[in-house]
C-alpha cells in the first residue's frame, strides 16, 4: 500500500493507515537486518543526502545504515550552526545540493519548521530527522514500533513521557503518533518543563512521578539537558533526580510492571538509575535496532513513491 | 497645482463637513467647496465617482530604514509607499543605523524628506543608541524637530530610565511611545499558545506585553507624562489602557492592521512573512482589538511598516527578522475588516488614521475648509482589488497579504501643492 504522505515532516496529521503501513513494513526490514547479509537492493540508484545542521551522531548513523542497507547512495552534509549566520544561506546550500541531482533529503536542524520550509524550496523527498523543539517523527515511529513489539498492540496502551517536554522534539512526535494509534498519552515533569497549553493536545499532566508510574503501562523517559542554559528550568540535578529520577526502589514501591523507553543518550544516575537503564523493564537497545528498521521502512516507502 | 475634485463624498469629522459634491483646489489651497465656480472651466477635473475625500491620513509608526539599511527602504521609497497607500504623513521610528539619537540624524532625515508630497516626522530615540542606559539628548532632538521619543524594537529597558525619559519628555509635551515587551519573558518566535506548542516554536507570552503596559501606565500616572502604547496586541493590554484612561492617566494606544486581522494560526506554515513582534495573537485578542477601536480605547491605526530584504526573510523561521510591510494595505484592511463589518464608521476611520495621530504628536490636523492648504486623502471604500506585492512602491516585499482580496483602496493624495494618483 502506498503512503498518502509525500514527505515525512512530522507525525502531526499523519493518518493511522500510513503509520500502520510504516510499522508493518519495518517488521520486514527488522528481519532483514538479522540476516548475515543485511542488504536489499530496493533503493539502488537513489541518492539520499543527510543534511545535518546539528550534531547528532546517533540519528545520522542510524539513517546512514538504513540508507546503505537499502543500497541507496548516501552522503552526509554537515554544517555547524555557528557558520550559519555568516556563511551561505540555508536556501543556497539546499539549491547547491539539489543541483547535484539527489532524490531525498534527510534533514536535522535546530530551528523548528525547516523541513516544511525545505519542501517549498526543494523538489526532493524530505524526511525530518529532528527540527528544533518541534518533531522527530522517526523517533516517534521507532518508539511506537518498540512498544508494539513488546505489548503486541498500541490501542489503549497508556504511555507517559517523562522529563523536559517543553524542549523535546520527541515528545510531540510521540503525542501525535501514539494518539492517532489509539494510545492514551500523558506527560510528567516539573511544571517549568511542561508547556502550559499541552492539555489542549489531549494529554494528561502529572507532576508526581509515582502517580505517573501507577497510571501507565509505558514510560518514555527523556534525556535531561545538563548544560548551564537549561538550568533555569529546574533547581539542581540532585533535586531532579530525587523527584523525577527512576530507580529500582521507585519501581518496586509502585509494584508496577512498566516498560521503559529512552531515546538516548542516557544520563545514568539522573533520569534513570544504572540498574534501571540495564534492567528488565527497559528496551533501550531494542529501540536502537528498531530505529534502523523503521528508517529503512520510511526511506523505502517514500523513495519508491511516484 | 490646480484641480477640481468632482463627485466626492467630503468628510471631515473635525470641521463637521459631510457632504457630497466638489472641491476646488488652486495652488494647493482649498478655495471653494461645492459646484465648480463659473470662470474655472479650464481647470483639470478629477471625477472620483463618489469616493471619500478626507483630511490626509497619517501613519504614526513606520520604519524607513534610512540611514543604514537603504537596501530595504529609503526615505524616498518609504514616502512613495505611503503616498500610494493613501497617507500624506508618516512618523518614522529611530531604530536606524545609526539610531536617531542625535540632532544630526533628525536633520539628515528631514532634509532627505524635503520636497516630497508626504510629510515625514521623526521620532527620536528615548535613550542613546536605544540601549536603555542613558537618556537621549531630548532637548536637542526636539529643537531639531523630533515629535516623540521611543526605543521601538524594545521597551525602555529599566523603570529607572523610563522614569527619567518621561520626566524629561514631559517638559516638551512630547509623548513617549513604548514598544511594550518584558525582554526577560520574551525572546520567542511567535505568540505562546497552543499553536506555538504544536509548531515547536519558542513562544512570546501575552504577559510579556501586559507587564510592560502596566508598568508604563503606572509610570505615566506618577510622572504626569504622556505615554503612547505602540502596536498593542493582547486583550488584557487593551483592558489596561481602558482602565488607565478611565482614571484620567495620559495614555493612548495604536493597533496595527495585522493585529485586528490575523491570528497566530497564520504561522502554521512557518511563513516568515507572518513573523512580527508583537506576534500575531489569538482570535480572542483580535476581538479585543476591534472592541478597543470601537469604544475609543485604541486611538490610532498605525501599520508598524517594517521592510526587510528577501535574503533576510527567506530563511529558517526562528532566524528570520520580525516585521511586515503595512503602508500599502492599511486602508484595504481597515475598510475590509472594520468599515464593511460595521465596527467603525468612515468618520471613525478618519479620526483614527488622520486626526488622532496628529493630536497625539501635537501636529496641525489638516481640515476640509475654504482657505486651508489641501492635505487630503481620496479613497474608495468599495473598490475591490487584489494585493500584489510586486506592485508595491516599497523597496521590500515582505507582506503575508500577497494575493488577498481587499475592499477599499486609496485613489490618491494631495499635500504640499502636489498630487499623487494611483493607477486605476
Amino acid at each position: 500500500m502506498a503512503l498518502s504522505i509525500k514527505h515525512l515532516l512530522g507525525l502531526d496529521g499523519v493518518s493511522r493507515e500510513d503509520i500502520q503501513e510504516i510499522l508493518d513494513t519495518a517488521v520486514t526490514f527488522r528481519e532483514v537486518i538479522e540476516r548475515p547479509i543485511k542488504k536489499v537492493p530496493t533503493l539502488q540508484g537513489k541518492t539520499v543526502v543527510n543534511l545535518f545542521y546539528e550534531n547528532s551522531t546517533r540519528t545520522r548513523i542510524s539513517f546512514e545504515l538504513a540508507e546503505r542497507r537499502l543500497s541507496a547512495d548516501s552522503l552526509n552534509f554537515s554544517v555547524s550552526t555557528s557558520s550559519v549566520t555568516k556563511g551561505e544561506s540555508f536556501k543556497d546550500t539546499v539549491r547547491n545540493i539539489e543541483a547535484m541531482k539527489v532524490d531525498m533529503i534527510v534533514v536535522r536542524h535546530a530551528s523548528a519548521g525547516v523541513p516544511q520550509y525545505l519542501t517549498r524550496i526543494s523538489g526532493s523527498k524530505i524526511i525530518n530527522a529532528g527540527d528544533g523543539t518541534h518533531e522527530h517523527p522517526t523517533q516517534g515511529l521507532l518508539d511506537m514500533y518498540s512498544i508494539r513489539e513488546k505489548l503486541g498492540h498500541l490501542e489503549g496502551v497508556r504511555v507517559c513521557i517523562v522529563g523536559d517536554i517543553s524542549h523535546s522534539r520527541v515528545a510531540l512526535s510521540n503525542i501525535y503518533g501514539l494518539t492517532t494509534m489509539g494510545a492514551k498519552v500523558s506527560v510528567c515533569g516539573p511544571a517549568t518543563m511542561i508547556p502550559p497549553f499541552i492539555k489542549e493536545l489531549g494529554v494528561d499532566v502529572y507532576y508526581n512521578i509515582d502517580d505517573a508510574i501507577q497510571a501507565n503501562d509505558v514510560l518514555n523517559v527523556l534525556r535531561i539537558q545538563l548544560e548551564r542554559k537549561a538550568r533555569e528550568y529546574f533547581p539542581s540535578i540532585r533535586e531532579y533526580q530525587k523527584f523525577y529520577g527512576i530507580d529500582t526502589q521507585r519501581l518496586e514501591k509502585n509494584k508496577k510492571d512498566v516498560l521503559i523507553l529512552h531515546p538516548g543518550p542516557i544520563n545514568r544516575g539522573v533520569e534513570l538509575s544504572a540498574e534501571v537503564a540495564d534492567g528488565e523493564h527497559q528496551v533501550i537497545l531494542d529501540q536502537v535496532t528498531n530505529g534502523v528498521a523503521v528508517r529503512m521502512a520510511v526511506l523505502f516507502l517514500l523513495g519508491t513513491q511516484n | 497645482m490646480d484641480i477640481y475634485i468632482k463627485n466626492a463624498h467630503l468628510l471631515d469629522p473635525v470641521t463637521g463637513v459631510d457632504t457630497r459634491g466638489g472641491l476646488l483646489i488652486k495652488n494647493g489651497v482649498i478655495t471653494s467647496i461645492g459646484p465648480l465656480p463659473e470662470g474655472e472651466k479650464e481647470i483639470e477635473v478629477w471625477d472620483v465617482n463618489g469616493a471619500l475625500v478626507v483630511p490626509g491620513l497619517m501613519d504614526m509608526h513606520i520604519h524607513l530604514r534610512e540611514p543604514g539599511r537603504e537596501d530595504e527602504e529609503t526615505i524616498t521609497t518609504g514616502s512613495d509607499a505611503a503616498a500610494a497607500g493613501g497617507f500624506t504623513a508618516v512618523a518614522c521610528m529611530p531604530n536606524t543605523e545609526p539610531s536617531i539619537d542625535s540632532a544630526e540624524v533628525v536633520e539628515y532625515i528631514r532634509k532627505r524628506a524635503e520636497g516630497h508630497l508626504v510629510d515625514v516626522y521623526v521620532i527620536g530615540a528615548a535613550t542613546s543608541e536605544r540601549k536603555g542606559e542613558l537618556i537621549a539628548p531630548i532637548g536637542e532632538l526636539v529643537e531639531a524637530g523630533a515629535v516623540a521619543f521611543s526605543d521601538d524594537g524594545v521597551a525602555i529597558k529599566t523603570a529607572k530610565i523610563l522614569r527619567r525619559v518621561m520626566e524629561y519628555a514631559k517638559m516638551y509635551d512630547k509623548p513617549v511611545i513604548e514598544h511594550c515587551e518584558d525582554e526577560t519573558l520574551a525572546g520567542g518566535a511567535m505568540h505562546e499558545g497552543i499553536t506555538s506548542t504544536k509548531l515547536g516554536l519558542p513562544g512570546i507570552p501575552s504577559i510579556a506585553e501586559e507587564l510592560t503596559v502596566s508598568r508604563d501606565i503606572m509610570m505615566a500616572e506618577m510622572t504626569g507624562a504622556r505615554v503612547h502604547i505602540a502596536h498593542i496586541s493582547t486583550a488584557k493590554a487593551v483592558q489596561l489602557v481602558r482602565e488607565g484612561k478611565a482614571k484620567g492617566i495620559k495614555v493612548t494606544a495604536e493597533v496595527a492592521p495585522h493585529h485586528f486581522t490575523l491570528t497566530d494560526e497564520a504561522v502554521t506554515t512557518y511563513d516568515t512573512n507572518a513573523k512580527m513582534n508583537p506576534p500575531l495573537r489569538t482570535g480572542k485578542d483580535v476581538e479585543a482589538m476591534i472592541a478597543g477601536l470601537k469604544d475609543g480605547t485604541i486611538d490610532v491605526i498605525a501599520t508598524d511598516h517594517a521592510p526587510h530584504s528577501p535574503e533576510e526573510k527567506e530563511m529558517e523561521f526562528e532566524y528570520a527578522p520580525n516585521g511586515i510591510l503595512g503602508l500599502e494595505t492599511a486602508i484595504g484592511f481597515t475598510c475590509t475588516e472594520l468599515l464593511h463589518k460595521g465596527h467603525l464608521t468612515p468618520a471613525d476611520v478618519v479620526m483614527k488614521m488622520a486626526v488622532n495621530p496628529r493630536k497625539i504628536l501635537n501636529l496641525k490636523v489638516p481640515a476640509i475648509r475654504t482657505g486651508e492648504e489641501a492635505n487630503l486623502t481620496i479613497f474608495n471604500p468599495e473598490l475591490e482589488w487584489k494585493v500584489d506585492v510586486k506592485k508595491f512602491r516599497s523597496k521590500s516585499r515582505n507582506s503575508p497579504f500577497d494575493g488577498f482580496t481587499l475592499r477599499g483602496k486609496s485613489l490618491g493624495v494631495i499635500n504640499k501643492n502636489q498630487l499623487f494618483q494611483n493607477d486605476a
